[in-house]
């Protein structure tokens, strides 16, 4: 089958960008990814400069890829990142608009890659257990009841592709630092500090993110199906802080 | 080259702790004045950062990736070994270090075998100190599986993403230390080659993946954890970014390459579909417990899977290998769909594809239990494929997916240019000639946390410290070569992308060095690579400029890297004239199909010199002693 891929192109973070016109030969089973290999081996060939974009792991699980498709962050399917789209989902002669995120703190630095080192620099504000090397007791010291841990996982399980900021009308990272607040803050391990939520949010809100306003486009998109639950998680975090700071050993 | 292990003597069981007190240290108010290149920030480079940090040295990170939240190793989904045995099963540091020996057929270091299963359990303690969500009973105490035919339940999970979690524990501690200011992050940068100042590693050129410039970092010390080389074969599960770069260049700075021919090819992957496949996804290892492997009795057979009756099915494992049936460990399940096929038994689009089948399993526990025990994995591969495992056969094929060769270390993890060190998969250390499943997750974090940490104060204790002269002529030839590489590749203006060639050097070492190897395919594998190069070098098309963001222009100069070392890891299989493990020659096998070991000649490690461009290179040996556990021939008929 045959589609079209409009994609955009922007040389660089300052340039002008604009949609490009790839009409391509694919076949079903072809993974969304592979297909824009197909045209970037053709441009190659033709000395022409390939489309730029993120990928790594293409199977969803590093969270490097993602652009919007057709207006959906990481295109159609439910729960999945870009690299799982198949062509299977797409008919003959479909025209597709392929575009980076759009968030004021994820800058575009050529067509479709985008940095996220905002993402980086929440977790460095706090999203962490402070433990040195070999001070840790037995793993088994600590009884963790099985529902709080599967719950702690579910939010841990954020791959950080940023497809929640981009679909959010206000690019908000709200789930992104919520998952991470909520992974930590659920187990006992991290009980000390749980202060962490107040620099965290705080540098969420200086690198430029938008805030919440509960419109939910975040989780309908997120590959992993973060629930909106740890939004209000992490705002109950920051309420608990304010109100009784001594709670947490950082405050 | 002088290989000398520095492994410790006497009583196994307090080598390392007598290694420990023997070896120098750097005073704690002296750490300050060192710093620490550290290439990679996978598990193992990243538990390396953070512990380096936290013992008050400086350290630069350096890694490719957009962040060091992403690394191949975020992709392990099935486990981490380590020998607590909370079940209660009769598991033991010995009962592991003797698995992992036997299980590498005798090519690994006893000493260093050993050491890892001693600190395999620290490694628990400490990641649940971090906050990785392990898998737990109800009584809130840990969970284990069973894994990989191992008889005990060893393996420590988190869901299907064990990779990811202990992954992201890393990273944050990592996090935690570069806010703090003792890490440096190099984000997107690629190391192109290592600095030598007399003889010793004392810095790196790097290419600034952004902005296309060319920069030198100093340190007292490298270490590289830059993964491994599964991609030479082009296909594999390995992420599409990893590459053999970092440890060929060093390779061609001096540093010993060890048992390059020794790569996993891991069973349960699925087949591929068409030429613009560009990587093959892993299905766990688990599915084999409730799965059973068949092929259609008649070659001809055109049938639909589900409407082919018992009569002309082949259940070839079950058949050849009575006792473990579908539960044979990868190499021997590998090489049996690959003998089916290349029989012409084989299913599929491309006659490359064995059925794994669920439906027995279905009829006796029902489809809610196996949807519990794999729901995710069917869901995974019907999204792949569009085909649901509930009502077809899946269809399963070999991969490659993990490298047990890499650089040669010694017992405290330095290759053999003074300076550099070498963790994680980039080393050769532990697995000898096969890896048992979930050990690399164990050894890369034994190595970053728990090893190197100590060890390289043994070195840095012999600096002076606060190296940090980046103007030394060393840093200026080295660049020079960088550079002059990266103008060669943009000058060519050829008609060939640089993935054609490495497509086209992957079939040929998957076809003569993959699963089984025999001479004649190894001489053509060698004679035909230099063609292969020739043309890279002739016809090579890469647009646009140097000095900006060009991801074309990585892809080139690692293909062409990968083309070089392939050529290696041929020489290796060679020249290694036995079967052991997953290195498999066809002139060396039991009646029963087995690897049949030549220990007389062959109980060592390979280690190959650079010995300048166009110049063959140089066969160097580790002789392998077994003090402790006995060399037998593996046997699973
Ligand atoms: C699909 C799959 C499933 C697996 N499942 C399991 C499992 O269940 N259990 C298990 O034990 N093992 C498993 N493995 C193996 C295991 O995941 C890897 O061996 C291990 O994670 C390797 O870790 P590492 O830190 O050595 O390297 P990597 O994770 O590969 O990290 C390499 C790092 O080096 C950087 N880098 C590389 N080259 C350069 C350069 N030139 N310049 C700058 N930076 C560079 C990269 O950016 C990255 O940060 C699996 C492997 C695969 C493919
Ligand atoms: S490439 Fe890793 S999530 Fe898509």
């Amino acid at each position: 089958m045959k589609v079209e891929m409009r994609v955009w192109r922007q040389d660089g973070p300052d340039a002008q960008g604009k949609f490009e016109s790839y009409p391509v030969e694919v076949v079903e089973a072809m993974s969304f990814l592979e297909a824009l290999d197909v045209i970037n081996e053709q441009l190659v060939e033709q000395g022409q400069e390939p489309i730029v974009f993120e990928h790594d792991c293409r199977e969803g699980i590093c969270g490097s890829c993602g652009a919007m498709v057709n207006g959906r962050a990481h295109g159609p399917g439910d729960r999945s990142t870009l690299c799982q789209v198949h062509m299977r989902q797409f008919k003959d002669g479909d025209v597709i608009y392929v575009e980076p995120w759009r968030a004021g703190a994820f800058p575009v630095l050529k067509d479709l890659m985008v940095d996220r080192s905002s993402f980086d620099r929440i977790i460095q504000a706090g999203g962490y257990i402070s433990v040195r090397t070999g001070s840790a007791p037995d793993g088994n010291a600590i009884p963790i009841g099985k529902a709080v841990s599967d719950e702690a996982m579910s939010a841990a399980e954020c791959i950080g592709c940023g497809a929640c900021v981009a679909a959010c009308p206000n690019a908000s990272a709200s789930l992104f630092t919520s998952a991470k607040i909520s992974h930590l803050s659920l187990l006992p391990q991290g009980d000390p500090e749980r202060s962490r939520v107040l620099e965290m949010v705080k540098v969420m809100d200086d690198e430029g993110f938008g805030s919440c306003t509960n419109h939910g486009e975040c989780s309908s998109v997120c590959p992993k199906g973060i629930d909106l639950r740890y939004i209000g998680r992490m705002n109950r975090e920051l309420l608990r802080q304010l109100v009784h700071p001594s709670k947490g050993q950082l405050a | 080259m002088i290989l000398d292990s520095q492994e410790p003597t006497g009583p196994i069981e307090t080598r390392w702790e007598r290694h420990r007190q023997s070896i120098r240290v750097v005073n704690p108010a002296n750490k300050r004045k060192y710093t620490v290149i550290v290439v990679g920030t996978g598990l193992a480079g990243a538990s390396a950062s953070a512990t380096f940090a936290q013992l008050g040295y400086n350290v630069k990170a350096f890694s490719f990736h957009d962040s060091p939240r992403r690394a191949h190793s975020i992709a392990a989904q099935g486990g981490i070994n380590a020998a607590k045995n909370y079940q209660n099963d009769g598991d033991s540091v010995w009962r592991l270090f003797y698995d992992t020996v036997k299980g590498g057929d005798y090519r690994a270091r006893e000493s260093n075998v050993y050491r890892l299963a001693q600190v395999s359990v620290d490694i628990i303690d400490q990641c649940v100190a971090q906050g990785v969500p392990f898998a737990r009973e109800y009584g809130g105490y840990l969970a284990n599986r069973s894994f990989g035919g191992a008889l005990v339940s060893r393996t420590f999970y988190a869901r299907g993403q064990t990779g990811q979690q202990l992954l992201l524990g890393a990273y944050q501690a990592l996090s935690e230390q570069i806010g703090k200011g003792k890490v440096t992050m190099y984000s997107r940068r690629e190391m192109l080659d290592v600095a030598l100042i007399d003889g010793h590693a004392k810095g790196i050129i790097v290419r600034n993946l952004l902005t296309g410039a060319i920069e030198r970092y100093a340190a007292d010390a490298v270490v590289l954890a830059t993964g491994g080389y599964g991609n030479v074969f082009y296909l594999s599960t390995n992420a599409k970014a990893s590459n053999v770069t970092a440890t060929y260049r060093a390779y061609r700075r001096g540093a010993g390459f060890a048992n390059p021919c020794f790569t996993q090819i891991h069973p349960t992957c699925i087949p591929v579909k068409g030429d613009y496949q560009s990587k093959l996804t892993l299905m766990s290892e688990s599915l084999r417990n409730d799965g059973r492997v068949w092929v259609p009795k008649n070659k001809d057979e055109t049938r639909d899977p589900s409407s082919i009756p018992e009569a002309d099915r082949d259940y070839y494992l079950e058949r050849i290998y009575p006792t473990f049936g579908n539960l044979v460990p990868r190499d021997v399940a590998s090489r049996a769909a690959k003998k089916m096929c290349d029989a012409g038994f084989g299913v599929g689009s491309s006659g490359y594809g064995v059925y794994l089948d669920f439906k027995d399993a279905i009829n006796r526990l029902g489809e809610k239990n196996i949807a519990d025990k794999y729901g995710n994995l069917f869901e995974m591969y019907e999204r792949i494929t569009g085909d649901s495992p509930y009502k077809k056969p899946m269809m399963i094929y070999p991969a490659s997916h993990y490298t047990m060769g890499g650089l040669w270390v010694d017992y405290n993890l330095m290759t053999t240019i003074p300076g550099l060190f070498a963790i994680g998969e980039a080393n050769f250390s532990d697995h000898g000639a096969n890896r048992l499943g979930a050990s690399a997750l164990m050894q890369g974090l034994a190595d970053g946390y728990f090893v190197i940490p100590y060890t390289i104060g043994h070195y840095l204790a012999s600096q002076t410290g606060g190296f940090s002269d980046t103007s030394h002529a060393s840093f200026g030839d080295t660049e020079a070569d960088v550079k002059a590489k990266i103008e060669k590749m943009l000058s060519i203006n050829g008609k060939r992308t640089a993935t054609s060639f490495h497509r086209e050097v992957g079939k040929i070492i998957w076809d003569k060095c993959g699963m089984a190897r025999d001479k004649a395919g190894l001489e053509e594998a060698l004679g035909r690579i230099p063609a292969i190069r020739e043309e890279f070098w002739s016809n090579l098309c890469v647009p646009g400029t140097g000095s900006s963001l060009n991801q074309e222009l990585e892809r080139a100069g690692r293909v062409s890297d990968f083309i070089d070392f392939s050529e290696m890891m041929v020489r290796d299989a060679l020249t290694r004239d036995e079967s052991c493990g997953a290195h498999f020659r066809e002139e060396h096998q039991t009646p029963d199909g087995e690897a049949r070991r030549d220990d007389e000649n062959y109980s060592h490690g390979a280690v190959w010199e650079f010995t300048g461009d166009g110049n063959a290179p140089k066969r160097n040996i580790e002789p392998l002693k077994f003090e402790y556990v006995p060399l037998t021939q593996r046997s699973y008929a």
